[in-house]
């Protein structure tokens, strides 16, 4: 009599050593899983819950500084490596890793008004209320030397702002006039003007290095070419605007941070619409400063809050704010693109999460494949609106709280009487004007 | 002393003449003093910027002046003093028409007769000068033709003085050669525009420089499109080439250290294996060495043809061996076993003991066959055919032939049990014996009527339309049954049965022809009397739903019944006397046809006294009607309409809750349900719900589906990015998780949009990046030299600019 049995091929089942994974046979079936949608559903609005439960933005608080925080730089070559100048001429250098300082100078007579490095990380300059500019050595001097710069420019007026070449030992200062100094010399190689104002910020374009950009205070934007020694075009907008921070991917795009708290991101080549108005700051906003992937931006402001804008929305994606921040004068995003620094009044640098309930550390590939599926769902159940609802909401200080609710009330305000204008008056006698272009006064050629 | 008096008189208009006034200046028509050239001055002069002639065809202009710099041409000869100066622009002039000033020659001649009469004046201003006789003497003279030492008169001539006539007598003298091809240059060349002002210059260089600026980050477009729209960005861009060192660089600087290795090494090497490039053994590059080239060629043809022979029988062979046909393979086999047989006779007659034995093995192979079961179902071939026997009705009679053979041997001879006797026919008997039923059960089926498998048939599969002709199969049973029994009322009894089984399968027929149509014919049945009533009621307004509905079914019947008109024939032919009431009820249908209700204009009954026009105009409509009841012949709307409401209405009801478990308390299994019992013990009724809105409204469906509860929950618009509902519901509904993708697909639709790596720094982009040639020169190489001049391209570029 013949016995039937079952007989399987052991290559289907028998793992060839004991680190292979054990192979599970799977019957996709789909009859065999039903409720796709709902049981996504309930899985993204678990993974948008945890998130919330995980945002845990605030990193470390540097102190050390004994006036507020003026300015701060990055380190081109090292990760773990700040500088911030104060308002009391104190430049000091942090570690990140070890969130200590390494070293402290005192620069400058007053305010250190600005700080950049140099493209390859050897040497740092800095500008103060001294009418200098100073060069130091990113390292400290040796035993029994003293503290000193390596090269004193002694100007004429105050320099407001500094900023350094990415690629060749030029570096660029304001206040009066945009300077483009050479490393090697005493003497401005070219200095641009167009009218005669402060100039509180200049910035090299990161992607065609031969661009500069500067705000001055009588609300206007102005970009020069430094190959042709001319200023390009200027626009005006209706109330100062702070600084500027230029795309580092998009060669063309840079983002303004105005005086009345919202910022423009504007396309170089067409200035007299913006790219897109970002608005939820309820103040003044006082620094801008890209993430390395030129997907996002972070903005520091006066009403004691930082915000991440995507660049292409309107709207923030998140703000962090402790009680303890003042007003936040400057912000960086480090260059991998992972953290936030900001400075503030109250003479702390803060070590912020660029995304607020991420992981630190090394992920197991589990990890990571979760990771990246509740992020997926989110973004597939984001219109979702109670998925939307729980995403969106932040804790807000009472203040910026309340001032959004009024911001709120007089923008509707305004909107409700032009809305009555364009209703009384004759057809088309009252233009309607879009939310981008109301802010822009003038384009001057 | 006259003379004296005339020098110092000259001394006196020297400067006078300096600084000559609108009249002194009367261009190049005016005259000069003879004096003046006579004494031969070099004179400087400035007239006024308002009285500059321009005019591109002056003989004299002033140089290219490039920054406002003064330019002059003095020409000195020794008679003439011609001045040219490029005239500084004034402001205003400039403004108006940005005209760029000339100054011709001016040459001053005056006439003798005016000099003397200055010379007079000046002689009498003199003399007056003692204070003596101070009332003027007016005095007129007539002009003098006298010619003085001291000037030239042209009067009488008529002429104007040129250039070229005083040129004219100085030619011979070498010096003044080259003054006049000067000139003649100066003659050929084209007037200079004004320069501009500094703020214009500016927004002119300002502009060019930004169009210069723009054209070249336009070539980052491209770029940015693709990072913006790219599935997927890993930063840092830049990739880190791995250094990947040629293998026999690794292969030079690597050593057999373990046994192992040097055993391999040695193998190697003993082999002479190639490690470096050229892959071929010392021995093969010696035999291609040692080989000519015909010779190899040969060698190659020869290759190739056996090859190309060994693929052509491998083609042939495969070709063959899917031949299906069978004929085919049984010449095949027969033209083998021909040969066979011809082999052997041959061998027989060769050698006979050889032959004799080949008969013994042959016949021993037999024997072999008829002990095995090769018979039975048990073959592959067999086993084959079984799961074919099903379908294919050859592989079934194939199978019976080899049972056949089969039952051929082992089969016993069967005794007919009696109540196959009693109830079967003597003939049919007879066949049973014969052939053994298992084997041919189907075959009998087709063949004719077997009673036990047909009543089977028809018990147990009431419901079920038999496809075959469910008319004949009551037939010959009845008449089966009429001619086998023997009793009067036996007779009579089947007589109504077979009439009731007629009966049954046709409505049973109706039945699977429409379900709403039961009722309807067995209340119409009884009424035929109604008839007259219903033609009276016929206009009557539809009002609520269930009216509609049933008209709908009537319809539906009514089309179902058309639509088998050859079916109902037969029927009719083949009992006539059963359905006398069939053309009265089709009769009545068409009567409240509801489609005719609402299509068909009601018939108008036209009276002699309404005037002529109105009929006109109800031909008109009526014409129009019909056209559009020919353009929408195929459409039923109504019909459709109504479909759908008795759907949603369906749908929106609440359903019975079944809690019924099979197999719980019972037996359970296929084809086993729970008992009606326990079924209406489970199930749970569903409370009647609220009326529908719509319930009084028979043409509007209203859906009361919308819930509050789960609107909260629902996108209430539609989402940015997407264009039209269902693509975002596409989105939705596809499962991105791993338990319902596979583990690819699933990692696939998981990637990040952009990924970046701890600790790296991400730079700007860079144009070698992108695969752009990034430009080498130094941003810094223009600073130095600073062009802040406008040239003619950058005004022509201005002026296009303007233009556009």
């Amino acid at each position: 009599m013949k016995v039937k049995m079952l007989s399987r091929n052991p290559d289907n089942y028998v793992r060839e050593t004991k680190l292979d994974l054990q192979r599970v046979p799977r019957n996709y079936d789909p009859t065999l899983h039903p409720f796709e949608v709902p049981r996504e559903y309930v899985r993204a609005l678990n993974a948008t819950k945890l998130e919330r439960v995980f945002a845990k933005p605030f990193l470390a608080s540097l102190d050390g500084h004994r006036d507020g925080v003026n300015c701060l730089a990055k380190h081109p070559k090292n990760l773990a490596t700040i500088l911030s100048g104060a308002c009391d001429g104190e430049v000091r250098i942090w570690n990140l890793t070890q969130r200590n300082c390494i070293r402290t100078i005192q620069a400058h007579e007053g305010f250190v008004r600005g700080i950049c490095t140099r493209f390859c990380g050897t040497s740092f300059f800095t500008v103060g209320d001294d009418k200098t500019v100073k060069q130091w050595k990113m390292d400290g001097p040796g035993y029994g030397e003293e503290e000193e710069p390596l090269h004193t420019i002694l100007g004429k007026t105050v320099y407001t702002g500094i900023d350094h070449h990415w690629k060749e030992a030029v570096f660029a200062t304001c206040g009066q006039q945009v300077d483009i100094w050479d490393e090697q010399r005493t003497n401005p190689i070219c200095s641009m003007t167009w009218g005669f104002d402060s100039i509180s910020s200049v910035k090299f374009n990161p992607v065609e290095t031969f661009l500069l950009g500067s705000c001055a205070s009588d609300r206007n934007i102005v970009l020069y070419d430094m190959r042709q020694a001319t200023p390009l075009k200027k626009v005006i907008l209706d109330m100062r605007t702070n600084t500027i921070c230029w795309n580092p991917m998009e060669a063309f795009i840079f983002t303004a941070a105005n005086e009345d708290y919202n910022l423009y991101t504007f396309d170089m080549r067409a200035l007299d619409t913006p790219v897109m108005v970002h608005m939820d700051h309820v103040s003044a906003v006082l620094d801008v400063d890209y993430s390395p992937t030129g997907k996002e931006f972070v903005s520091a402001s006066f009403n004691k809050s930082i915000r991440i804008f995507p660049v292409d929305k309107s709207r923030s994606r998140e703000v962090y704010h402790t009680k303890r921040m003042q007003h936040v004068i400057c912000v960086k995003w480090t260059s991998d693109s992972k953290y936030i620094m900001c400075g503030s009044d109250e003479m702390n640098i803060r070590l912020w999460k660029a995304n607020a309930s991420e992981k630190l550390g090394v992920l197991t590939s589990r990890e990571k494949a979760a990771k990246d599926y509740n992020q997926k769902l989110k973004e597939k159940f984001q219109h979702y609106p109670h998925i939307k609802r729980i995403a969106r909401h932040r804790h807000l200080p009472k203040s910026i709280y309340s001032q959004i609710q009024e911001q709120r009330i007089m923008k509707e305000a305004r909107r409700r009487k032009e809305v009555n204008r364009i209703k009384h008056s004759k057809p088309g006698s009252v233009p309607i004007v879009s939310e981008k272009k109301k802010h822009i006064v003038a384009v001057v050629k | 002393m006259k003379a004296r008096a005339q020098s110092l008189t000259a001394q006196y208009l020297r400067p006078k003449l300096t600084h000559p006034g609108p009249r002194g200046n009367q261009g190049p028509g005016g005259q000069t003093p003879a004096h003046q050239r006579n004494t031969g001055w070099v004179e400087k002069r400035k007239p006024h910027p308002l009285t500059a002639v321009s005019s591109p065809a002056s003989p004299f202009y002033a140089g290219p002046s490039l920054h406002g710099s003064c330019f002059s041409h003095a020409l000195y000869a020794t008679e003439l003093t011609c001045t040219s100066r490029a005239i500084d622009g004034n402001r205003n002039c400039f403004a108006a028409g940005t005209e760029i000033a000339f100054l011709r020659l001016p040459f001053l001649v005056h006439g003798d007769n005016d000099g003397e009469r200055e010379h007079q004046k000046l002689l009498e201003a003199i003399s007056s000068l003692d204070g003596k006789n101070r009332q003027k003497l007016a005095e007129r003279s007539e002009a003098s033709l006298k010619v003085s030492e001291f000037n030239v008169s042209s009067e009488g001539s008529g002429e104007k003085l040129v250039l070229a006539d005083l040129l004219e007598p100085v030619k011979t003298t070498s010096s003044l050669a080259t003054v006049k091809k000067q000139l003649n240059r100066v003659k050929s060349k084209k007037t200079v525009e004004l320069p501009l002002n500094k703020e214009e210059i500016e927004r002119i260089h300002r502009e060019v420089a930004f169009n210069k600026t723009a054209k070249v980050l336009s070539k980052w477009d491209p770029v940015v499109l693709k990072n913006r729209q790219a599935e997927q960005l890993v930063f840092p861009l830049e990739k880190e080439e791995p250094a990947i060192a040629p293998i026999e660089h690794v292969l030079s600087g690597w050593k057999a250290r373990t046994p192992l290795e040097q055993e391999i090494f040695n193998l190697l090497h003993k082999n002479k294996q190639p490690v470096a490039d050229p892959l071929l053994t010392p021995v093969e590059k010696a035999s291609l060495q040692a080989m000519s080239l015909e010779e190899a060629k040969m060698r190659r043809a020869e290759l190739q043809r056996a090859r190309a022979l060994q693929s052509y029988y491998e083609a042939k062979a495969r070709r063959e061996k899917k031949i299906k046909s069978k004929k085919y393979h049984k010449v095949v086999k027969k033209g083998k076993a021909k040969k066979a047989l011809k082999e052997f006779e041959q061998l027989r007659k060769v050698n006979p003991a050889a032959a004799l034995e080949e008969l013994e093995k042959i016949e021993k192979a037999r024997m072999m066959e008829r002990m095995s079961l090769k018979h039975q179902n048990s073959g592959k071939w067999a086993k084959s055919k079984a799961i074919m026997a099903k379908y294919d009705l050859e592989a079934r009679q194939a199978m019976q032939e080899q049972l056949a053979k089969n039952k051929e041997l082992t089969q016993k001879l069967q005794v007919a049990s009696e109540i196959e006797e009693e109830e079967g026919g003597t003939e049919e008997k007879v066949e049973e014996l014969l052939v053994p039923d298992v084997v041919n059960e189907v075959q009998m089926n087709a063949d004719g009527p077997n009673p036990w498998m047909l009543r089977s048939c028809t018990s147990d599969t009431k419901e079920a339309a038999t496809q075959e002709d469910p008319e004949q199969l009551p037939e010959p049973e009845a008449h089966e049954v009429s001619e086998n029994s023997s009793s009067q009322e036996v007779l009579s009894e089947l007589r109504v049965l077979s009439q009731k089984l007629k009966e049954n399968d046709q409505s049973r027929k109706q039945k699977a022809s429409s379900e709403g149509t039961v009722p309807q014919v067995q209340r119409e049945e009884p009424a035929p009397e109604e008839e007259a009533p219903l033609l009276l009621q016929r206009p009557e307004r539809v009002q609520t739903l269930e009216e509609l509905e049933e008209l709908g079914k009537e319809e539906c019947f009514q089309n179902k019944e058309l639509s088998r008109p050859v079916l109902e024939g037969q029927q009719s032919e083949r009992t006539p006397n059963n359905r006398p009431d069939a053309p009265k009820k089709k009769k009545k249908e068409q009567m409240i046809d509801l489609q005719n209700l609402l299509t068909t204009q009601s018939p108008s009954v036209k009276s002699l006294a309404v005037p002529t026009i109105e009929e006109l105009e109800d031909e008109e409509e009526r014409n129009q009607r019909q056209m559009i009841k020919e353009a929408f012949a195929g459409d039923d709307v109504i019909r459709d309409f109504l479909k759908e409401k008795r759907e949603a209405v369906e749908a929106s009801k609440p359903k019975d809750v079944d809690l019924t478990l099979p197999g719980w308390g019972e037996w359970g299994g296929v084809g086993l349900k729970p008992s009606a019992k326990k079924r209406r013990r489970f199930l749970i009724k569903a409370p009647e719900g609220p009326p529908r809105k719509d319930k009084n409204l028979p043409n509007v469906i209203i859906n009361e589906k919308r819930n509050i509860h789960t609107a909260a929950h629902q996108v209430r618009v539609l989402p940015y990015p997407f264009t039209h509902h269902w693509q975002f519901e596409r989105t939705i509904q596809t499962p991105i998780g791993s338990t319902w993708n596979t583990q690819r697909a699933f990692q696939k639709l998981t990637t990040p949009k952009v990924i970046t790596k701890p600790g790296h720094i991400i730079k700007p982009i860079k144009a070698e990046d992108v695969g752009y040639r990034s430009s080498s020169r130094s941003d810094l190489s223009v600073i130095q030299r600073n062009p802040k001049r406008i040239t003619t391209r950058h005004k022509k570029q201005l002026k296009k600019s303007s233009v556009d």
